[in-house]
């Protein structure tokens, strides 16, 4: 069963931290990752360029409209994804809680539909 | 309802839980085992008052509800079946039949304490984990749950029908957590039985105070959990907890409907049965030596109930118990009631400074017992104008009619006749509804 932990953290709290402080926080994520691969339960990840770079698009009226930013202003943005493959939703549920973002932004875990035709 | 009927009810009521979690092992799926089971009453109403009552109910309703289940499954095969359906339908037609015909299945304790589990699942709303848990093992209908928080049907059904939706999806095993997630996945289990029970016991903003019902599933559910977990300390204390509470149901409310505060009540109203299981329960809990909330608030209760009259009270031991409460469980209203207790163990002047200091966060600003206590040890110091003012900032935050109507009693007695005979002889008149919260 797969399942996207979604990692929301606040940029503006990243951006504060000096460069031994991202450093550090760099260095648990490649742990973590390569931790995650090790046990086989990784399917991909995927870290993400900040908010500020982000477009969004909406199509009315056949017409397409882009907007700078992202789908929605929030104290925490999307800043990444991990694809886990794990047993059950308790599997995800500990993975999800060793993201070093998890201390001080959240992970949302989302099941993966199955769509069998795609 | 005949008498007949009634029977089945009840019978219904007994085994629907344990019937449920293992037909939701063997099928998988909560909503078809769901469906089976509601088949399987059908047939039991009818088979039952023909052939009267099968050996052994549950046997009988778990084999046929499988077999529903089988059929219903077939249809689906026929109508819009997935392939996933189709191996469950193939599985459950071999698994069926031994050399002898058609194997019966009984109800599996284990299959309790998953489904107890599943229910009270961390990734589930406290709300949801409430309904489900009293829908699938306390066999409410949607009905009777609705009644019993006076929610409206509907919310409740969407409520369960999420829930349940939630698990599938998002697969939520349906399993007993293993050694090292036990103790916070049981703590999740107690949460709800507990509010359960508070629920009906003390009947939040409700007229009526004590809603009986609710009160006799949680003690039935706590008494199911603590035989499936007979090694865990803390489900025997929850269950004393419950019980010790319960003992003093009827002594609570007066003939006139009003709120009797612990030490005003007529003791000999108390059910001593229950309280002497009670207290065996938190005995044979402790000496278990693994000690946790349930278990120290289940000691507090059972110290005040072996007090024969109020002024028998060993304030001093209970006092020392909520100094362990609060090492589990540091909250504003745990910090209440054992200034409550130093009050009386101590001095009221010792209980003020502590009752300043919680004053001074302002986290029980809106809770009216805390104003109540100012209040009560205003009134034994003889400080009546201060009493007074208390009382009115009590008010607009008792959630209860009867603790509303008790607080406007004391404001329109002549406080000169409250104050104790003998000056500060310390007694009457606190202890409203100390529910001591958990996070």
């Amino acid at each position: 069963m797969k399942y996207a932990l979604l990692i929301y953290a606040a940029e503006k709290d990243w951006a504060a931290k000096s460069k031994e402080e991202q450093g550090r926080v760099y260095n648990e994520y490649m742990a973590y990752s390569v931790e995650l691969k090790k046990s086989g339960r990784m399917a991909s990840c995927e870290p993400l360029d900040p908010a500020s770079t982000a477009t969004t698009i909406r199509v009315r009226n056949g017409k397409t409209v882009p907007t700078d930013g992202p789908f929605a202003d929030t104290k925490e943005q999307l800043g990444g994804i991990y694809v886990v493959e794990v047993k059950d939703l308790n599997e995800a549920m500990a993975w999800a809680s060793k993201i070093p973002d998890a201390r001080t932004g959240s992970i949302e875990i989302r099941p993966l539909m199955n769509v069998p035709e795609i | 309802m005949t008498q007949a009927a009634r029977a089945l009810d009840q019978i219904f009521r007994a085994e629907s839980g344990p019937v449920l979690a293992t037909l939701i092992r063997i099928l998988g799926d909560f909503q078809l085992a769901e469906d089976a089971l509601q088949d399987a009453f059908m047939a039991a109403l009818e088979s039952w008052s023909r052939d009267g009552l099968p050996a052994s109910p549950g046997a009988w309703l778990t084999t046929t509800a499988r077999r529903k289940a089988v059929d219903r499954l077939r249809h689906l095969r026929i109508v819009e079946a997935k392939s996933s359906e189709l191996a469950l339908s193939i599985r459950l037609d071999q698994e069926a039949h031994g050399p002898q015909g058609e194997l019966e299945i009984s109800p599996v304790p284990d299959d309790q304490l998953r489904l107890i589990f599943t229910c009270c699942h961390p990734a589930l709303s406290r709300e949801a984990q409430v309904a489900l848990t009293l829908r699938t093992l306390g066999g409410l209908s949607i009905a009777e749950i609705a009644r019993a928080f006076l929610v409206g049907e509907a919310t409740i059904a969407q409520r369960v029908a999420r829930a349940k939706q939630k698990i599938a999806r998002a697969r939520i095993p349906y399993e007993i957590p293993d050694r090292e997630s036990l103790a916070p996945r049981l703590d999740a289990v107690l949460s709800v039985l507990y509010l359960v029970f508070n629920e009906g016991y003390l009947a939040t903003s409700h007229r009526q105070l004590v809603r009986g019902d609710l009160v006799a599933d949680a003690l039935r559910l706590a008494r199911g959990l603590s035989a499936l977990l007979p090694e865990e300390p803390e489900p025997m204390g929850l269950l004393a907890l419950m019980l010790l509470h319960d003992s003093r149901r009827e002594a609570r409310v007066s003939d006139r409907g009003d709120l009797v505060l612990l030490e005003d009540q007529d003791r000999t109203k108390w059910k001593r049965a229950q309280i002497e299981e009670g207290v065996r329960l938190v005995e044979e809990a402790l000496r278990m030596r693994r000690p946790g909330p349930y278990q120290v608030q289940g000691a507090i209760a059972a110290v005040h109930a072996e007090a024969r009259t109020a002024a028998d009270t060993d304030w001093r031991q209970i006092a020392v118990l909520y100094d362990q409460l609060l090492r589990y469980d540091r909250t504003p209203v745990i910090e209440l009631n054992r200034a409550v207790a130093v009050s009386f163990a101590v001095s009221p002047a010792e209980a003020f400074k502590l009752l300043e200091g919680i004053g001074r966060t302002g986290a029980l600003e809106r809770y009216a017992p805390f104003h109540l206590a100012r209040a009560d040890l205003f009134r034994r110091l003889g400080r009546s104008d201060e009493a007074r003012k208390c009382y009115r900032r009590a008010l607009p935050f008792a959630q209860n009619e009867r603790v509303r109507r008790f607080i406007e009693q004391r404001l329109r007695d002549p406080l000169a006749d409250l104050l104790p005979a003998s000056g500060l002889t310390p007694s009457r008149g606190l202890l409203v509804t100390f529910r001591t919260r958990r996070a």
